[in-house]
């Protein structure tokens, strides 16, 4: 073998006592790993191909399919991995920039495992959701509000624009492109039957999708891909992108093989081009000129609409939302570093940013001390895997959170994180009509609405136990969490005590 | 935690400040009995009912801590803020009344007086101030009276060791102590002093020593609030209410509760009735089948005073001037027995705690979660005693 041979990464098991050779397998995989030996009637499969989306595992009638990962690894060495040194070999081949897709898989901690809730006991009961009212309702948008009253003295209830969400989730943004026509119908309609939002990304609206305007965040990213007129109009609320968890500091990248006609005339860009979104955007270079484009917007949809900025969780996140707060945005999302992408370089997801849970205890903390936590909303985003996690973010001072992964997981993504190469055999990250067909949005909206009611739920539940029945009285209520195995440093940053420390 | 327990039991003042740095050191949660009487002809009444009202509750207390307010005792200084201070000793008493000359004019000051009583052991000093602001200093901070009071009295809390504010308001007083709460009651000797309303508390706290400035009422200004319950939403309200300049030391409910209506009522200019809006808010499925001007108003209120949602049990009296503001969780789970009888306005955690004092009553009822229950001194009795 030559030198750029890289051993895979997954084997592909087949138990030749159960295959019938009945090929769907082979049918299924566009990476097209499997193939049908007729002179031997049997089945055969390449591993360097496999991706490792388990399409074939999924689909085989009579479970002859497995895939591990391979125990082929190079003489053992704590400094240099198996991947590093094929990393290495790769770039030595190509002379390119690593890609990747989804979250950053390495071993950072992930404090969400390390934060413990409280329950109620004796003094103070815990409340049944299955008797008593248990409120998720939440308003997003700017509360600090002068009070007027009419000449009655009656309050005159008049306040800046709020996105109303029956529960505290909503569905991150994921670009008509990056993912396909049929998983943004499924989001679409999953929204507006679970009472909540979903975010077009920076690749446009789909004119089809208009009707769910009323759960439609619209996204203004750096390229400006697909913003016009009845785009911001149709929309409930806009999202400035500034930035993305997953790949702070750099634009967006659609490869040219996903930009069919219709995505072609969605992003308003050439069919066939790559869609290079700009690393900044170049009419913000500074706070104030965020200001003009927030105002700009505002000014565009006649103030009836929250502004959301989104931004990447780095080092000083919690002066930028600071900035944020004081710069006329209704609503600041917070991505952390392990958000998920389409395609991002590999060193700047794996290398770059600070942990979601961290980001937003600070940047609660900061707005809270400088008095101006009611004039802005928090959107945490970045590795929310489930109500749990909701329930923790709601209470280290999150109004709301974003979901990607967790929601194209309902979908069927089996996290293979090959997104980038556009052959999803899920028919949710390609835009290749055979694979799209494969996700049925009649299904995919309504496990998405599954998701949505089992987290309502386990969120009812486990509030319940602590003995609040409205979400706002979770939110910021950090003495509700407890910390397990951190540091002292680690336990400031998250503002919270450890556990066995009473309250 | 043992040493500190006896050393309160044994007295010494020495001890106290150790025992107030415990109290506000971890979070508190307690049990309690309250009670509660208005007179809304502003008809002025002895402190002795209110003792034997609270008294008849003993069981819901357990001696580590009771307290009255009581509205319209100091006529003769009605004009001047009664600032009630525990000092633990002579140095923070020094420091204290140096710094009370530097902001205000002290027309009168003196020990409050007290009779031995067993069950209340030796606590700090107590002393009585009727305080006006010194005209320069107030014009020089370019705020109003009451928010300069208001942060004076956050300075001695804060800044000076050993010296704790529990009263500040015009022409009310709260009388506070650990011991039960009849017992306190008799040491402050309530029977002397005559006013138009009085709230009481009787303290179950279950795991503290108890400190006197721990006790209920917690009040700013002329607030005051007396609360049975734990409230779920303790560290959501404190961490908003902290951002408007109410640091929360004590870590108490009552305090935080305390906080929220002042800073409701007197900074945001909200009613009493549309603080309850706020506090025990009307779940939503409620307001959604409201009128729809009505409906507007609770949504609003919800939407915008989010951070101020209490949830948990709880039941509290509010005092206030020339008001008393009766007010139960939202689903209720604490115990609330409202009555009326002629002018006057009884709420109390029992029945029995009213019948005592009123047996012949014309009207009882347990408010449902959530309803506000307000009594309001009529024009003529609200111009006679603070005209």
């Amino acid at each position: 073998m030559s030198l750029n041979y890289i051993y895979p990464e997954s084997e592909v098991i087949r138990n030749y006592d159960k295959c019938i050779c009945c090929r769907a397998c082979e049918r299924q995989c566009a990476n097209e790993v499997h193939e049908y030996l007729e002179e031997a009637d049997k089945m055969i499969a390449d591993d360097a191909k496999c991706v490792d989306c388990h399409r074939c595992v999924s689909i085989c009638p009579v479970r002859a399919l497995k895939i591990v990962p391979t125990d082929h690894d190079f003489k053992k060495n704590t400094s240099w991995k198996k991947k590093d040194i094929y990393e290495v070999y790769k770039q030595a081949d190509s002379g390119g920039v690593l890609l990747s897709s989804m979250g950053n898989p390495n071993e950072f901690p992930v404090y969400w495992d390390k934060i413990l809730l409280n329950a109620s006991q004796v003094t103070n009961p815990s409340i049944d959701p299955l008797r008593e009212p248990m409120e998720t309702t939440v308003f997003l948008g700017a509360k600090a509000e002068e009070l007027t009253r009419g000449e009655n003295g009656k309050l005159i209830p008049i306040t800046s624009p709020q996105l109303k969400l029956d529960l505290p989730v909503m569905f991150s943004a994921m670009s008509y492109g990056s993912i396909s026509y049929n998983a943004h119908e499924s989001l679409a309609r999953a929204s507006q039957e679970a009472g909540t939002f979903y975010n077009t990304g920076e690749g446009g609206l789909h004119e089809d999708f208009y009707k769910y305007g009323g759960n439609t965040i619209v996204q203004v990213a750096s390229g400006r891909f697909g913003v016009h007129r009845e785009y911001l109009e149709t929309a409930a609320a806009i999202e400035i992108k500034m930035g993305q968890g997953a790949k702070p500091g750099i634009g967006g990248h659609l490869p040219g093989k996903k930009v069919g006609p219709d995505v072609s005339r969605t992003r308003m860009i050439p069919e066939g081009t790559d869609a290079i979104s700009p690393a900044p955007h170049h009419d913000i270079y500074s706070i104030e000129d965020l200001r003009q484009l927030v105002f700009s917007l505002k000014e565009a949809t006649a103030y009836k609409k929250p502004v959301i900025v989104k931004i990447a969780a780095v080092h000083n996140v919690a002066a930028i939302a600071s900035g944020i707060a004081r710069s006329g945005a209704d609503i600041v999302a917070i991505d952390g570093f392990r958000g998920g992408t389409g395609a991002a370089p590999t060193r700047i997801r794996d290398n770059v940013g600070i942990p979601i849970e961290v980001a937003l205890a600070q940047v609660d903390s900061r707005l809270r001390d400088e008095g101006i936590r009611d004039k802005i909303s928090v959107v945490a985003a970045g590795s929310i895997r489930s109500s749990a996690d909701v329930i923790k973010a709601v209470a280290l001072g999150a109004d709301a959170v974003y979901i990607g992964t967790s929601a194209l997981l309902a979908l069927g993504c089996h996290l293979c994180r090959t997104c980038n190469q556009g052959k999803c055999n899920w028919g949710i990250a390609t835009q290749r009509p055979d694979l799209v067909k494969r996700l049925n949005p009649d299904i995919g909206y309504k496990r998405l609405v599954n998701l949505m009611t089992a987290w309502k739920h386990e969120i009812e539940e486990m509030m319940g136990g602590m003995g609040i029945n409205s979400i706002e009285a979770l939110r910021g209520n950090r003495l509700m969490l407890r910390g397990v195995g951190l540091t002292d440093v680690e336990l400031r940053m998250l503002g919270i005590k450890h556990a066995g420390e009473s309250a | 935690m043992n040493n500190i327990s006896t050393a309160i039991k044994n007295g010494g003042t020495a001890k106290f400040a150790e025992a107030a740095a415990l109290e506000g050191s971890f979070r508190n949660p307690s049990g309690c009995a309250i009670s509660g009487i208005f007179s809304k002809t502003g008809k002025l009444m002895s402190g002795e009912s209110i003792i034997q009202s609270i008294e008849i509750m003993h069981e819901r207390s357990n001696g580590l801590g009771g307290g009255f307010a009581a509205y319209g005792i100091y006529p003769e200084h009605k004009s001047k803020y009664a600032l009630h201070i525990f000092h633990n000793d002579i140095s923070a008493k020094i420091e204290t009344e140096k710094y009370l000359e530097e902001t205000f004019e002290i027309s009168a000051s003196s020990t409050i007086p007290t009779q031995a009583v067993p069950g209340i052991d030796q606590g700090p000093l107590i002393w009585r101030y009727f305080a006006t602001p010194r005209r320069d200093k107030l014009r020089g901070s370019q705020q109003d009276e009451r928010e300069f009071t208001a942060r004076a009295v956050f300075h001695i809390n804060q800044g000076i060791d050993g010296s704790f504010v529990f009263s500040s308001g015009k022409n009310m007083g709260v009388f506070k102590a650990v011991g039960y709460p009849e017992d306190v009651g008799r040491f402050y000797r309530l029977s002397d002093y005559e006013g138009y309303c009085f709230t009481a508390h009787g303290r179950y706290p279950t795991n503290t020593p108890g400190w006197w400035g721990g006790a209920h009422p917690f009040s700013l200004l002329d607030t005051t609030v007396v609360h049975n319950g734990e409230i779920s939403s303790y560290d959501a309200n404190r961490r908003s209410i902290e951002m408007y300049g109410y640091p929360c030391t004590l870590q108490t409910d009552t305090e935080v509760i305390a906080y929220i209506i002042d800073y409701l009522s007197r900074r945001r200019g909200l009613t009493f009735e549309e603080i309850c809006r706020v506090t025990a808010a009307p779940f939503w499925s409620e307001i959604a089948k409201m009128p729809e001007d009505e409906r507007k108003e609770y949504e609003f209120l919800r939407t915008v005073f989010s951070p101020y949602l209490i949830t948990g049990p709880f039941s509290i009296l509010v005092g206030f001037t020339g008001g008393m503001m009766a007010l139960n969780d939202r689903l209720k789970l604490r115990s609330m027995v409202a009555a009326e009888k002629g002018d006057l306005l009884y709420c109390s955690s029992e029945e029995s705690a009213i019948r005592l004092i009123e047996p012949d009553l014309d009207r009882v009822w347990a408010p449902s979660g959530g309803e506000c229950v307000i009594a309001r001194l009529e024009k003529d009795a609200y111009k006679r005693i603070y005209g």
